[in-house]
């Protein structure tokens, strides 16, 4: 299904010769696309097992764009993310075990048992939310680099959204201001084919959809979303401009979701086995194994002791869950308003 | 200029706050539509063409440039979001929205992202930003009303008040606008300022020179009186007070208490007040349904049933779109003859 000439579309901000990266940069790579992996098949397997953890949505398929993305971030840089949001969280260094123990709806989960998985996040990682109203966290991305802008700081922001979310109003008022502002942000939409159910060769009628970006005088690619290196090359291109002054630039990823939309979904009930089989058979994991494995420089074995330690801190993190605490019945009333203001 | 007794109109006053405040505090930003107008024009200078509906706005590019006052394309969704982000990332973003009406392209962004964002991160964000928004009709009979007809006449404060977490204020003179704005900038939290597009001389006042806050979550009792205790909203609370003086007429003696906030609702000074006059009308220029007239009533009955000696009225606007022509928008608005009746209504059932 991916099929893509990754500087086809738009103007590529990529030309001359690609970045490549170091050995440091690709187990970076791994150890986030592993990570993320791991936990959402712990995840998975604890909501078939009965564990309550309410509304979540997979990013299983989908890990080498926050992967990419995330591995040329530095530690000040913001990102906005959307209701598929634990790879996002996991690749911009959240710690999994107050993610697992949030899901389980603990006090001492990242959001205090207050958000669960579509809000997700820890503001101290960078991350300004996960959000689940499809577009509207393109703002917040917006409204933190303008204001690295106001504060003349050398932060980027990035904004995570779908093929689903390219459609919404809010993403074009944002684009357009981001370029007319010369933001130093970054649009990154996951095309993972399905907004829930919506084939996006329906919801869509142009066939790449960072050929918008044209339309805001910014550089828009796609890219081809499994190979994390690929991502990772346009992002480092992308986060350059943006850090430098240049503006925006829109990154098309084109991936694919290998379960339903949520927890409780079928996706059989509209798409094909036949292209399910096809889409795994480009396994971002995998395709970066066997890219070490031919060319090197990472080992196999290397890699699978990353997937060991990633296990581990997996196990680590389902116990941190289960042995919290709930919260207590008052929680339900703080934080709704902010205690402390600075009002004289 | 100088002297004690210095009067501002009502867009002077929210003026002065913010340029008072972005003085002090250099992470105060203003951005809207036309909140400079021109600004992108360098050959015309910094002078601002527009400077917002009430003109609360007008000079501020001047001094403080571009980067801190932005004019921004009509994109309501995105740039009330990018405050929301902008709130997150070290910035105290004070929007315009022009006008209340508007205020349904942006609800998202309000009701599902600012206000809630600091509960949903278990307390670990503050999202300090205010928006301004223009609300109103002008409800007398003019020949021409406000003349803006349903889609730029509005009120809609109570949908805004009905969300956990928004803080929101209706000042209603020069002096409490001032005092309320700055109040909302310094919040840590999002705070909705309505401002009412036609409050004109009954608003004009007396405004001190520095800045000086008016408590948030706070009443003021604007005329003490013990027969009937009168409420008030935004340019509502002056109807009651020329309520108050034809009641005087009658020898009726109206308490009027100016709501100032009305979310979070400071019921204890309505209710101490009802202590003393026995009887409650609540006048709100929103219509009727779910509105803030209707949860006042409903709160006081609640809590302070017992000291009532006669059943609570409301007087609201029509269950109606806002009319154009002004004999229509007349009808549709509260005046004081509709207080005044209510009142005596109350009186006549309580003695």
């Amino acid at each position: 299904m991916v099929e893509t000439d990754p500087l086809r579309s738009g103007t590529s901000p990529m030309e001359g010769s690609d970045p490549q990266p170091t050995h440091a940069d690709l187990v970076g790579m791994y150890q986030r696309m592993s990570l993320i992996r791991q936990f959402e098949e712990r995840l998975k397997w604890l909501v078939e097992t009965g564990v309550p953890v309410g509304a979540v949505h997979y990013y299983i398929g989908q890990e080498a764009v926050a992967a990419g993305m995330c591995s040329v971030l530095q530690e000040g840089d913001w990102i906005a993310s959307n209701h598929r949001g634990h790879g996002h969280c996991i690749a911009k260094g959240v710690d999994v075990a107050p993610m697992m123990a949030e899901l389980f709806g603990k006090v001492t989960g990242t959001n205090r048992g207050k958000g669960g998985s579509m809000h997700i996040t820890d503001i101290t990682k960078g991350i300004l939310g996960v959000n689940p109203i499809v577009g509207a966290s393109v703002a917040h991305a917006l409204g933190a680099a303008l204001s690295a802008k106001v504060r003349k700081t050398p932060q980027v922001a990035v904004a995570f959204f779908g093929e689903g979310g390219a459609n919404i109003g809010i993403t074009h008022e944002c684009l357009n201001m981001a370029a007319i502002w010369k933001l130093p942000l970054v649009f990154v939409c996951e095309n993972n084919g399905y907004a829930q159910a919506t084939p996006v060769e329906y919801a869509c009628a142009i066939a790449d959809i960072s050929e918008r970006a044209a339309g805001y005088c910014i550089p828009g690619l796609t890219v081809d979303g499994q190979d994390v290196i690929a991502v990772w090359q346009a992002a480092l291109t992308a986060v350059d401009r943006a850090r430098s002054g240049k503006g925006p630039t829109f990154i098309e990823a084109k991936t694919y979701r290998y379960f339903g939309h949520h927890q409780g979904d079928d996706p059989l009930r509209y798409r094909l086995a036949e292209e399910e089989k096809k889409a795994r058979e480009r396994d971002c994991l995998q395709l970066f194994r066997k890219k070490m494995s031919e060319e090197g420089p990472l080992t196999i074995a290397q890699l699978d002791a990353i997937d060991e330690q990633n296990k581990a801190v997996l196990d680590q993190a389902v116990d941190f869950a289960k042995a919290s605490p709930l919260p207590p019945a008052e929680d339900l009333y703080t934080d709704v308003y902010v205690s402390n203001t600075s009002a004289t | 200029m100088n002297n004690g007794s210095r009067e501002l109109n009502f867009g002077q006053a929210i003026n002065e706050a913010l340029r008072l405040e972005m003085r002090r505090d250099k992470t105060i930003i203003v951005m809207g539509e036309d909140v400079a107008g021109a600004a992108g024009r360098a050959h015309l200078g910094l002078a601002d063409a527009w400077g917002g509906p009430l003109r609360a706005t007008r000079g501020l590019i001047g001094e403080f440039g571009p980067e801190r006052v932005i004019d921004t394309p009509i994109a309501e969704m995105g740039f009330v979001g990018a405050a929301v982000g902008a709130a997150m990332t070290g910035l105290r973003p004070v929007v315009e929205v022009m006008f209340v009406d508007l205020i349904g392209v942006c609800y998202d962004q309000i009701v599902n992202q600012a206000a809630k964002m600091h509960y949903m991160m278990g307390g670990k964000v503050a999202v300090p930003m205010v928006i301004r928004t223009a609300y109103g009709t002008r409800g007398d009979k003019r020949s021409y009303g406000g003349g803006a007809a349903a889609q730029h006449s509005q009120t809609l404060y109570a949908v805004l008040a009905h969300i956990p977490g928004l803080k929101v204020v209706v000042p209603s003179t020069a002096y409490n606008a001032k005092g309320l704005t700055i109040s909302a900038i310094r919040d840590d939290g999002p705070v909705m300022v309505m401002e009412h597009k036609f409050l004109g001389l009954s608003a004009k006042g007396h405004v001190p020179e520095e800045a000086y806050t008016v408590p948030i979550g706070k009443c003021e009792i604007v005329r003490q009186g013990t027969d009937v205790t009168l409420v008030g909203i935004g340019r509502m609370t002056h109807v009651c007070l020329e309520a108050a003086d034809l009641l005087e007429q009658d020898g009726v003696d109206a308490e009027v208490i100016d709501v100032l906030t009305i979310n979070p609702l400071d019921e204890e000074t309505i209710v101490e007040s009802l202590k003393r006059t026995h009887r409650l009308v609540v006048a709100d220029e929103d219509t009727p349904v779910c509105s803030m007239a209707r949860d006042i009533a409903a709160r006081m009955a609640d809590v302070a049933f017992d000291y009532l000696d006669a059943p609570i009225k409301t007087v609201t606007a029509a269950d109606t779109p806002v009319p154009f022509a002004a004999v229509l928008e007349a009808h549709y608005t509260p005046n004081a003859e509709r207080i005044v009746a209510a009142a005596r209504e109350q009186i006549g059932v309580g003695c």
